[in-house]
């Protein structure tokens, strides 16, 4: 394969170089911090260890939650129009813009115990608040939007001229969701999903909001961090290590995924 | 913005840091000192002093107000704050931002600057601080007292042990011999507070000033056993202070009358 | 609605200005030509059952596939009907086979019946060696072949072609085009096209459609020779002048009298055409005297050249549009250029008249 050779202005890629420094910069900068005598005691300590596995188990319950709601709520908008479309897109994808810590005092006049649902659910013997349940909502709410903008850009691209075509073969709507549409924009649904997870699992803002912090039932990785840091400045440092790690391994194994089945 | 630029200066040469050590008491104000009496129609603002005040954040209400006082008392002098967490302040002025006078919310913060021989003299303990039960209003849990939070049907949140207000809550509950089993431990005393505003805890263990200062949307609950965890505030005017003098000052206003009265307003107890 | 009929389908759309009765017999094969935004692509949405319709009904094989607004609407996939596009639309995410075989699965045979079926149908179109590649890595002639087979796999009631031939080089169209004509036959098929190769090969009858209306619609061969649309008459490459009958010819202006041969009995004072091939026309750049021949007046617009021909296009005064074809010999001689006044001649022999 030859490569055609770009015909980008130089001062292009001074720019970029300069904005790759500005996000590559401060993780460097972070790394100089750690002290990595006491790095393995950091990280290994009961405190971290929990918030590391209650950190996993919510981001994916929440990832699950996601693609449960995101998958048919992208189809919608991608796939129909109705009336107010544009209002209800602009609606979902909020919580994209929206402070974390309002998206959490929103979700606690929901869900709180003196809130819409909380309330009722109250009643019903069933508390949120405090509750790794919480976390799992609170993440949800704020990573939701990316896998819906992921996957309704993936089906436009993709356009109904399969669908249509798997119409005429005798094909009913479940079948060809199933067998030709999600198929086809796995690439992006894997992407959505990742970027779901990516995004639960450095949720911060509505948690602190929402769920409280509880060592092993609230206090999820960024929690602990933010707690640390009041405390111990290097626990903080090397937790902030892990979560970077995480993140970055979860990215770069999706898009090898992603490169595989394109 | 000011301690960014300069941190980054630190950072692009060791004896930078050095220098702006130094250089750390001078305001960012290139008037000379002027004295105080000087008429107030010779010299326009241009000229104005500014004192550099770093202070605890539980102190931003008061210490606001007593600044607009000293301002008024003293023709030509700004009063700039600087309000944070108590470690943040003093780990600023360990790296050289320039500041006249530090007011802490704990001992152990004003011993790190005072070890390094950054206060001009003894600091002193200017206003106390107390826990509290803050209840919602209409105290759904009817929490009278302390032995109230240990119920199993209290939702109780608390400050996590690791920051100071967390520690209190220990001390107080140890000597009180309960254990108490909190649904939340928050990082932040303001994060205690919120929730028991929501209502979504029946209890939280915050300080006195917070109650006072959330206004009536919680109730405060005071309890006898809240003695065995006094928080001492003290302040301190610093030796790298181009303005010794007015620091000086300021020190004198917030442990005088004036200032003990409005500190006494907000909840806080006497030194 | 009663008919014999084994497609019936008259539709309005509004939004398109569509309104169209069609009636079609089993196994017959329909050529649907007509310009851009004629309602073409809406009357293949219409039967596929991707476009509703503001009113109509529509049967096939005595099923009612909608009738509106009585709100009897049946969706794509229990239709009976196949699409074959432009493009082949493979699913890139199957091998061939997996592809041919996707209509019988989901239309409830097993899985080693739909298997056999599939190895069936791409026996049919000559490509059993692609059954185990991946549908990305196909030519486009193959993935025509596969898609062919693919849609007659599901044995549909109606075949839709939509240009099929269209996005194809013209080395690999031939063969798909045989291939079509070959297992085409005796099935009931509309095909949308451009080509006039197509319809002549592909469907015994064509229908015209102009502004969402049937404007011509006749055994392919009778629309192709004696077309009666300026759209028809362009398609078979012939010059068409409208006017009417009158004794000697066709009026087609105050001045202008068509000579020539009735293919089909004329009525004097009803409209009539005068059809010819721009082959049968010689340009003079003076009026020859003393010659039977019909002369015609005109300004070039264009002179093209056409592999060993010259074609040169234009108008005469009343709004035709004529075409002549003369060897590059005589073009160069005549010193042909836009704007160049010429007479157009042809034999009275050349030219067909029959009734519009």
């Amino acid at each position: 394969m030859t490569r055609t050779e770009s015909t980008l202005p130089r001062w292009v890629f001074v720019m970029a170089a300069v904005g790759a420094g500005f996000v590559l910069l401060p993780l460097a900068a972070m790394t100089t911090r750690v002290d990595w005598l006491r790095f393995g005691e950091l990280i290994t300590s009961e405190s971290s260890v929990a918030a590391f596995w209650l950190s996993l188990k919510t981001s994916g319950a929440s990832t699950l939650a996601c693609l449960i709601l995101g998958v048919p709520m992208a189809l919608v908008l991608a796939r129909t129009r109705f009336p107010g479309q544009g209002v209800v897109r602009a609606l979902v994808l909020l919580p994209l813009v929206l402070p974390p810590v309002v998206g959490g005092i929103a979700l606690l006049y929901t869900f709180g115990r003196r809130g819409l649902l909380g309330a009722t659910l109250e009643v019903m013997g069933l508390q949120i608040a405090f509750s790794t349940v919480a976390v799992v909502i609170a993440q949800t709410f704020v990573a939701l939007p990316f896998l819906v903008v992921s996957l309704e850009g993936s089906l436009r691209t993709l356009g109904q001229r399969y669908e249509v075509v798997a119409a005429t073969l005798g094909a009913r709507p479940t079948t060809i969701l199933g067998r030709v549409t999600l198929p086809l924009v796995l690439p992006g649904l894997l992407s959505g999903t990742v970027l779901s997870f990516a995004r639960s699992l450095g949720e911060f803002g509505a948690t602190l909001t929402f769920a409280g912090s509880l060592q092993g039932v609230t206090r999820t990785l960024p929690l602990e961090i933010y707690l640390q840091r009041e405390v111990d400045a290097d626990a903080a440092v090397a937790l902030s290590l892990v979560l970077v790690a995480i993140a970055l391994a979860v990215i770069g194994l999706a898009t090898r995924r992603a490169q595989v089945i394109r | 913005m000011k301690y960014l630029s300069l941190r980054l200066l630190a950072g692009a040469a060791a004896l930078g840091l050095a220098l702006t050590g130094c250089a750390g008491g001078t305001p960012a104000t290139t008037a000379p000192q002027q004295p105080t009496q000087a008429p107030e129609t010779s010299q326009p603002a241009a000229e104005a002093t500014t004192l550099t005040v770093f202070a605890a954040a539980s102190l931003t209400k008061t210490f606001t107000e007593l600044g607009q006082t000293f301002e008024a008392e003293h023709a030509g002098v700004k009063v700039s704050f600087n309000f944070a967490g108590s470690s943040d302040l003093v780990a600023q002025i360990q790296q050289g931002a320039p500041a006249d006078v530090f007011a802490s919310a704990d001992e152990k913060n004003m011993a790190k600057a005072t070890d390094e021989q950054l206060v001009a003299g003894e600091p002193v303990i200017f206003a106390t601080n107390v826990l509290s039960i803050a209840v919602p209003p209409d105290n759904p849990a009817k929490v009278a007292g302390l032995a109230d939070l240990a119920r199993d049907d209290v939702q109780l949140v608390i400050c996590a042990p690791e920051v100071p207000c967390g520690a209190a809550t220990v001390k107080v509950a140890e000597a009180a011999g309960l254990t108490l089993k909190p649904v939340s431990e928050e990082a932040k005393v303001t994060d205690v507070l919120a929730k028991v505003e929501s209502g979504d805890a029946d209890a939280g263990l915050v300080y006195a000033t917070d109650v006072a200062g959330a206004e009536g949307k919680v109730l405060g609950i005071d309890f006898p056993e809240s003695a065995g965890a006094v928080n001492k505030y003290p302040i301190g005017a610093l030796a790298g202070s181009g303005n010794a003098d007015l620091a000086a000052e300021f020190v004198a206003l917030v442990t005088g009358a004036t200032g003990q009265q409005v500190l006494a307003d907000a909840g806080f107890g006497k030194p | 609605m009663t008919s014999g009929s084994w497609l019936r389908l008259r539709a309005t759309v509004a939004e398109r200005g569509f309104d169209l009765d069609l009636a079609l017999e089993a196994g017959e094969r329909l050529a649907v030509l007509g310009p851009n935004g004629a309602g073409k692509s809406t009357l293949l949405g219409l039967l596929a059952g991707t476009v509703r319709p503001d009113s109509g009904r529509a049967e096939l094989g005595g099923r009612v596939l909608f009738d509106l607004p009585a709100r009897t609407w049946q969706p794509p996939h229990s239709r009976g009907i196949a699409l074959l596009a432009q493009d082949p639309l493979l699913f890139p995410h199957l091998s061939v086979l997996e592809n041919v075989a996707f209509g019988p699965r989901v239309n409830g045979l097993g899985r080693a019946a739909a298997r056999a079926r599939a190895e069936h149908w791409l026996s049919e179109v000559d490509a059993t060696n692609l059954a185990g590649r991946r549908a990305t890595e196909l030519s486009g002639g193959q993935a025509q072949r596969v898609a062919i087979a693919r849609a007659l796999a599901t044995e549909p009631e109606l075949l839709l072609l939509d240009e099929p031939l269209a996005a194809l080089d013209v080395s690999v169209a031939p063969a798909i085009r045989r291939l079509l004509a070959r297992v085409l036959a005796g099935r009931t098929t509309l095909i949308v096209t451009h080509d006039l190769l197509d319809a002549l090969v592909l469907a015994d009858r064509a229908l015209v459609l102009d502004a969402g209306s049937a404007v011509e619609d006749g055994p392919t061969e009778q629309v192709l020779q004696r077309p009666r649309t300026r759209f028809a008459a362009r398609l078979a490459e012939l010059n068409l002048i409208r006017g009417v009958a009158v004794a000697d010819g066709v009026q087609a202006g105050p001045d202008l009298v068509l000579q020539g041969m009735a293919a089909e009995p004329l009525t004097t004072g009803e409209p009539a055409v005068a059809a010819f091939a721009p082959s049968a026309v010689s340009v003079y750049l003076d009026p020859p005297h003393g010659s039977p021949r019909n002369l015609v007046a005109v300004t070039v617009s264009e002179v093209e050249q056409r592999g060993g021909i010259v074609r040169v296009r234009a108008d005469d005064h009343r709004g035709h549009k004529l075409a002549a074809d003369v060897t590059p010999r005589a073009a160069a001689e005549l010193d042909l250029y836009p704007g160049r006044e010429v007479v157009f001649s042809l034999k009275a022999t050349a030219v067909a008249l029959y009734p519009a």
